[in-house]
């Protein structure tokens, strides 16, 4: 269950290649891209510079890979998150769920995203022409994370 | 002694990354340990009131105010992260 914090980039269709690598019974594969905007709450951004705690976020990192394995019948589980300096369009995040069917891993793909969102110890800060800035934390952000807590142990979107 | 993590804005408006502290012999939480930085007035006082959002970890596990603290614990403080 690989969870990875750098500075280069990634490479999709190689990261899912690997992922599914070796077992024929994986029938599907979810994935989610996170991707640097160039505005962001009416700023234009010109650079963002990713800082994160690390020992913790790897262990974050995991507990929520192993989170979304005990709620669903995954294969496996691929986090990749970017920190450093990043500039609009390019990719911050990868979240990736191999399964045997569809509904899993579109939905433990989605828990991943929304847990990373709340529980992974990143920041972002910003550069804007009004000069840097560190990003504040979403209430949205918590209530798309507080939705899977009401949700039963193993659900099954579409089947 | 305990190693306080000050991480992201909490690092800025602090103006340092880490400290090592003798912890005094009465606390024993995280929130004795928020209660007792906050004694040092300024930014402390104000980026730790009671009612902000500031996350606490102990030895890299979310902690809340009543997680117990002890020598060689590794504390961070930081404000909601907002990764992803």
């Amino acid at each position: 269950m690989p969870v990875r914090v750098q500075t280069e980039d990634f490479d999709i269709s190689r990261e899912i290649a690997t992922l599914r690598e070796g077992n024929a019974a994986v029938g599907a594969v979810a994935s989610f891209v996170g991707i640097v905007r160039d505005l962001n709450d009416a700023a234009r951004v010109s650079t963002l510079t990713l800082e994160h705690y690390p020992g913790m976020t790897e262990k974050a990192l995991s507990a929520i890979a192993d989170d979304a394995k005990r709620r669903w019948d995954l294969y496996d589980v691929l986090i990749v998150h970017r920190v450093g300096e990043l500039k609009p369009t390019d990719q911050i995040v990868l979240v990736a769920v191999s399964s045997a069917h569809r509904g899993e891993a579109f939905a433990a793909c989605h828990f991943v995203m929304d847990y990373l969102k709340t529980r992974a110890p990143f920041w972002k800060k910003e550069r804007t022409p009004q000069g840097d800035r560190w990003v504040e934390a979403r209430a949205s952000d918590d209530d798309a994370m507080a939705r899977w807590q009401e949700r039963p142990e193993r659900t099954h979107h579409t089947p | 002694m305990v190693e306080l993590v000050y991480l992201a804005r909490l690092r800025d408006v602090f103006g340092s990354a880490r400290e090592t502290i003798e912890l005094p012999e009465d606390i024993s939480s995280v929130s004795g340990l928020l209660e007792w930085l906050r004694t040092r007035g300024g930014a402390w006082a104000c980026e730790l009131a009671p009612g902000r959002a500031v996350r606490v970890a102990v030895n890299h596990d979310v902690a809340r105010g009543d997680t117990p603290l002890k020598a060689g614990d590794e504390v961070a403080l930081f404000p909601p992260v907002t990764g992803g």
